[in-house]
This record gives C-alpha cells, structure tokens and sequence, in this order.
C-alpha cells in the first residue's frame, strides 16, 4: 500500500485554510465565523502533523504543537463564546455589521 | 546655635500668623482675626526688645566695639564647596536695630488697623497679608546671606504689591500696585546682576566673607574685581552701582520713586508701615550692609550721594506742590530717604569719618516713629473726613485732639525742631555732609527748611485754615485702638533722639562720641523755624496769598504740581518708544511666525488624520482583511525581495 504523498495533504490543508477565510470574510453571524476560525486553525495542525511525519519522522515536535493548538483554541473559544454572548445582551444580535460603534 | 536662636521665631510667628490667618482667617476666624495679628506681633516686639535690650547693653560689646554674631546659620542650597546660599540670623548693630524698628512699627500698624479697618469685608486678609509684610521685612533684616536678602527683598515686594492692590475694586488701585511692582522689578533686576557681578568676583555669596574679601585691598579678589573695567568704570563700581539700582527702586530714590506716591492708594495704615516707615528703607538698609564695600569705592559712593540728594530735594519741592495729603506724605518720605542716602554716601568707613553712616542710621531709626506717625494720623484724618484731599479738611484740631497734638509733634520732629527726635538725627547728617562737600550740605540744607514748610503747610490746611465743616463725624477721633498707637508714637517721636544713638550703631561698631554744637545747629533751626513761620503766614487762616504766591512762580509752580513730568517721561518711553519699537514686532513676531508655525503643524496633522481616518470603520471584518493583507504583504517580502 502506497502512502499518500504530501502534497495531497498540503492541497487539503490549504483548500481547508482558505474555506475558512472566505467564511471568515463572508459570514456576518460570529458563530460562523467562530467556526472559520477553528478551521483555519485545523489548517495549520494538519500542515504541522504533515511536516513533522515527512521531515523529521524520529521526532514528535509537531504533534506537541499540534495538541497545544488544540488546547489554545479551546480556550480561544471559550473566550470567543463569552463575548459573544456579551454581544447578544447588549445588541440582541449577534451580527457583526452591528456593532461598529469603535469607529473613528 | 547659641542662646540668640530664639530671634528665629521673631520672623516666624508673623509667617505662622499669615499662614493661620491666609488659609482659615475668612471662614472661622473672621472677628478674632485682628486679635490674633496683634498677638503674635506684640510676642514678636517683645522678644526684639530682649534682642535688643542682651545685643547693646549685656553681651554684644567685645572691648569696646560691637560683634558680629552669627546667631543661626544653615545651609540651604550648596553650589560648589565654597559657594552656597544659605539661611541664618545676623546680629550687628543695624539688623538689631532694624529688628526693633520693623516689629514696634508694625506693631502700633496692627493696632491702629483694628479701629481702621473695622467692618471691612477682607479683615481677615489684610491682617494675614500685614503678617506676611512683617515676616519678610523681619526676615530681610536679618539676612546672613546677599542671596537670603535677595529672597526676603522680592517677598516684600509682593507682600506690598497686594497691600496696595487691596482695594482691588478700584482700578487706580491695582494700576498703582502694578506700577509698584514692575518699577521695583526693573530695579531689583539691577539687584539682581550686582549680586552675580559681587558673588562671582568674591566667590562667596556670604556677608562676611563678601564684605572682608573685597575690602581687603591686597587680597586677589579686589585686585581682579577693581582692575577689571567696564564701560570705564571698574567692575567694581558697576556691581555696586547695580546693588544700588535695586536699593533705589525700593527706596523710591529718583529716578525710580514714581511708584511711591502712587501706592498710597493702599490703606492709609499701611503706608505708614510699608511706604514710610520699614520697607522703603530697605535700600538705605541695603546700602548700609554693604558700606565697607562702598566706602573702598569712591565713584559708587558719589553715585549714591548725588542721587540721595537729587530725590531728598526734587521730593521736597514736589511735596510743597501736591494737595493730596498722602502724597505730600509719600514725596516727604521720598526726602527723608534722599537724606539717608546723602548720608551714607559721604560717610567713610570707621571713626569720626563714619559720622554721615550713623547719622544716616539714626535718622532710619527717628524718621520711623515720626512718619509711621503721620501717616497714622492722616489715617485718623482721612477716616473722620472721607477724603485724601487737603481742600476737604481744616479746622480739625478741636474734633480731634489726640491727632492734632501727635501730628504736630511729627511735624516738628521732622522740620528739625529741638528737642524733637528729628532734630538730632539731622543734625548728624548736616554735619557729616559740612564736613564731607559744600554744596551737599547747602543743599541739605534749603530741604530741610522746605521740608519744614511743606509739613506746616500740610499741618495748617488739616488742623487750622477753616471751620471744621465735617457733617458725619459721628465716630468723633475714632477708637481707642486708634489713639493709643499715635500717642505711643507720639512720644517716641519726641523722646527717640535723646537716645545715644552714636555709642550703639555706628560704621565699625565702636561707639562715637558725639555733642550738640549749637553755633552749627544754628542755620538748620534757623531754616525750619522760617519754613513753619512761612506756612504759618500762607496756610494758617484761609486767604488768597498761597494763590499769589503760586502765580508768582508761574511754570515752574506748575511743572512741580505735575511732579516734573517724570511719569509723562516714563509713559512716552514706554508707550512711545518701547511699545512701537520692540513690543509691536515683537508681536507681530509671536502671531505671525511663531503661532503660524504652531498653527501649520496642527493643520497638516489634521487634514492628514482627515484622510486616512476611514480605515477605522469598526468593522472586524475590514480589520481582519488589512491583518491579512499584511500578513500576505510580509511574506511576499520575506519570499521574493529578502530571500
């Protein structure tokens, strides 16, 4: 059984990558683009865990950065849910385009 | 430290007072505010007194000549190891004597206020600016130090500037506390570079060390100081002549003295303590500190002679003019002064050539009592007649005795009539300037017989002239607290010359023996005695003669009135000459180069912020999308241009 090459992994991980900056661009409701977020983060644990496998295949380094990006986009969300749930009490929205009152 | 240290709280308790009195006197203490001046100063007095009572008879004589002490000194402000600034207490005859002067002096103010000023919205005010006066008159006297007289100098400034500004309503009040206060800044600016000439040569800003550096005439410091020239006059003698500027200014000595007349707009009670009696001798005070300088320097001592007696004559030939009875007084005082200064100036150091400096002195200590006390009883005249002017009065001795009898005293004390204290302190000086120069003394001479005539002049038109036609006297003379000081003062004036001024203050602290010679005393007695005579013909019954006369005298009569025209000079220098040469492009300067500068600066910040302040939408996603357009930026970058 052939592996599968790396740059199939790279094309996933960059289609992955920029799915999430057009959501993150696109999208007015901060759920969704939470959820951008997380996928452009995903983007990156999967380039990492590719390299790590192709290049240095002794060492675990990346799969350690990988678990603490985990671990930091939890939090990440945590925190992220928290404002916007702060948003919602204060705005009864949760759309972006509403609240731009820190402008110039 | 010694058992002197105690003189510390002469000046302290009057600073304790203003500062009391300053931050609660309006509130809480409103009526107890007077009470509470009085108090502290009375303690003030009394332990000058003590100072005075241990300095001259107990301990300050060593082998028949007084000591300096240094009865408090500490170092405020160190600038290299021999230079500093520091603050201490000086004993030596003049600071004593000047301590006694300053505190009795404003002692009798502070209780002739509580009637005078009875009822004023400000009471409390006056009594804590009165204390801060007395503080830095005390404070100044005391000085160890050029720099600490410096400090205390420009501190007695102020406290006058808002002693004359007072009635802050009126605007001739303020713009004569104004004038006050710039006329004396261009003259402490004189002060001020002398000091630096003076400290820099000696490289001590200390008294002492000062005074014994540059008299030593073989020492390195006066051979550099004298030998160096300037303008073709040694430094020497610019330092002094500077130091002197500034003593003018604040005596009021020609031509600095336009201020003088003018802040009599102030209450009455402190002109008599700041502009007669304490402050304006600051400059003789000043000039006699510094005398062994002087007396090395024969040209700063002509300087301070001639200008001594250029202000003594103008000031009596102005004040024979004036009908303002306060600005008769002011411009007597301005004489009295030009006197002390004549004095001091043909003076030398030590011995029987040191006559002129304790005649000089002795005539500060009289001139005190007898002016303080006109000016008290032209208060009490102005209270009862609501007017400064002489055509307003006369025909007052009946409603007010206790004034009429006190002034006529200081009158006859300052015309110089035995046995009056004026006499003998003026007798001193007329024999020091006979001895010294001719035509000073001639001089000197015909002022004291004009002094005499402008004082019964002034004397006549208040107590005699007319019928008394005051309609509200209803408080008649005016409360004990007003009597009291004028009868105090009122028989110092007559007792203060019989006291052997010469064995107590003279230049080098060895009494000097002096006696009444009568065939000398002659001419000066002579002189006065035609004065009053004069004045009483032209003033003591309301006639025509006194227009007579002054028509006869034509324009000369009226450029007097007009005070010489010396204040028209001073506005056509200042507005004229100063305003349109240096204040206009100086202006123009400001608004057009300086602020258009300013202003092109915060035009351009703001149309630059103008421009680009559309990137701040608060759109996240816009910020998102330049976060990642930078991104993208740097890594092409980093990729195709720094690979």
């Amino acid at each position: 059984m052939s592996e599968v090459p790396v740059t199939h992994i790279l094309f996933l991980s960059t289609a992955l990558f920029f799915i999430g900056m057009y959501g993150l661009f696109t999208r007015r409701n901060m759920i969704t683009m939470l959820m951008a977020v997380e996928l452009i983060l995903n983007s990156v644990n999967i380039n990492f865990v590719a390299f790590n496998k192709f290049l240095y295949p002794g060492k675990l380094d990346g799969v350690f950065f990988t678990i603490f990006i985990i671990t930091i986009a939890a939090a990440e969300a945590a925190v992220a849910i928290a404002i916007i749930i702060n948003l919602y009490r204060s705005h009864n929205s949760i759309d972006v385009e509403g609240a731009e009152e820190l402008k110039y | 430290m010694n058992h002197y240290s105690y003189i510390a709280l002469i000046p302290l308790l009057p600073l304790a007072t203003f500062v009391i009195l300053g931050l609660f006197g309006r509130k809480y203490l409103k009526t107890f505010s007077g009470t509470i001046g009085v108090a502290s100063l009375l303690i003030s007095t009394l332990l000058s007194l003590q100072v005075a009572y241990n300095y001259f008879l107990v301990d300050g004589k060593v082998n028949g000549v007084y000591q300096q002490i240094i009865a408090l000194k500490y170092t405020w402000l160190q600038f290299s190891p021999n230079v500093s600034i520091d603050l201490g207490i000086i004993l030596d005859p003049i600071s004593v004597m000047m301590l006694v002067v300053v505190s009795f002096v404003s002692l009798m103010v502070h209780i002739f206020s509580l009637g005078y000023m009875k009822g004023e919205e400000r009471f409390a005010t006056y009594y804590s600016f009165l204390s801060l006066f007395t503080f830095s008159m005390l404070g100044l006297v005391i000085s160890t130090n050029i720099f600490q007289i410096y400090m205390f100098w420009e501190l007695v400034g102020v406290s006058s500037f808002l002693l004359i500004g007072y009635y802050f309503e009126k605007p001739s009040a303020v713009a004569a506390s104004k004038k006050a206060f710039i006329v004396t800044r261009f003259a402490d600016l004189g002060f001020l570079i002398g000091i630096l000439i003076l400290s820099f040569h000696a490289q001590t800003l200390d008294f002492e060390t000062l005074i014994a550096r540059l008299t030593d005439t073989h020492s390195t410091y006066f051979t550099a100081i004298s030998t160096a020239t300037f303008l073709g006059a040694s430094v020497l003698t610019w330092g002094l002549a500077l130091v002197f500027i500034g003593g003018a200014g604040k005596s009021a000595m020609f031509p600095f003295h336009i201020w003088l007349p003018d802040a009599m707009e102030g209450p009455t009670p402190v002109s008599a303590l700041i502009h007669a009696a304490t402050m304006v001798v600051a400059g003789v005070y000043l000039v006699a500190r510094l005398f062994p300088i002087f007396s090395v320097d024969e040209f700063a001592l002509q300087i301070v002679t001639y200008v001594g007696l250029v202000s003594a004559f103008i000031a009596a030939i102005i004040a024979c003019t004036q009908t303002d009875i306060k600005r008769v007084l002011a411009y007597s005082t301005m004489s009295q002064i030009g006197y002390m200064m004549f004095a001091l100036g043909v003076a030398k150091q030590g011995g029987e050539e040191g006559l002129g400096y304790m005649g000089s002195m002795f005539h500060l200590f009289t001139h005190a009592f007898f002016k303080s006390l006109l000016f008290l009883g032209a208060g009490a005249v102005i209270h009862l007649v609501h007017s400064n002017d002489m055509k307003d009065m006369g025909g007052l001795r009946k409603l007010m005795p206790i004034t009429h009898l006190s002034f006529l005293i200081a009158c006859l004390a300052i015309a110089g009539i035995p046995p009056f204290a004026g006499f003998f302190s003026k007798e001193e000086i007329l024999l020091a300037a006979f001895n010294a120069n001719k035509l000073v003394y001639g001089v000197a001479l015909f002022t004291s017989g004009l002094t005499a005539f402008y004082m019964f002049r002034l004397y006549y038109s208040i107590f005699w002239s007319k019928e008394a036609h005051v309609h509200d006297a209803h408080h008649g003379e005016g409360t004990w607290s007003m009597k009291l000081p004028l009868i105090i003062l009122g028989i110092m004036a007559a007792v203060a010359g019989f006291i052997p001024f010469s064995h107590f203050v003279t230049s080098d602290g060895a009494a000097l023996e002096t006696h009444i010679d009568y065939v000398f005393s002659a001419a000066p007695v002579l002189f006065g005695v035609i004065g009053i005579l004069l004045a009483a013909v032209l003033y003591k019954k309301q006639n025509a003669k006194p227009e007579a006369v002054a028509a006869s005298f034509g324009g000369f009569y009226k450029s007097a009135y007009k005070k010489f025209y010396i204040d028209e000079v001073y506005l056509f220098v200042t507005k004229k000459i100063i305003f349109n040469l240096i204040g206009r492009p100086a202006a123009w300067f400001d608004k057009n180069i300086v602020d258009g500068f300013m202003n092109l600066l915060a035009t351009v910040t703001a149309k630059i912020s103008g421009l680009i302040k559309g990137m701040q939408s608060g759109k996240v996603q816009n910020y998102t999308l330049y976060f990642f357009g930078g991104i993208v930026a740097l890594a092409m970058l980093f990729i195709y241009v720094w690979k």
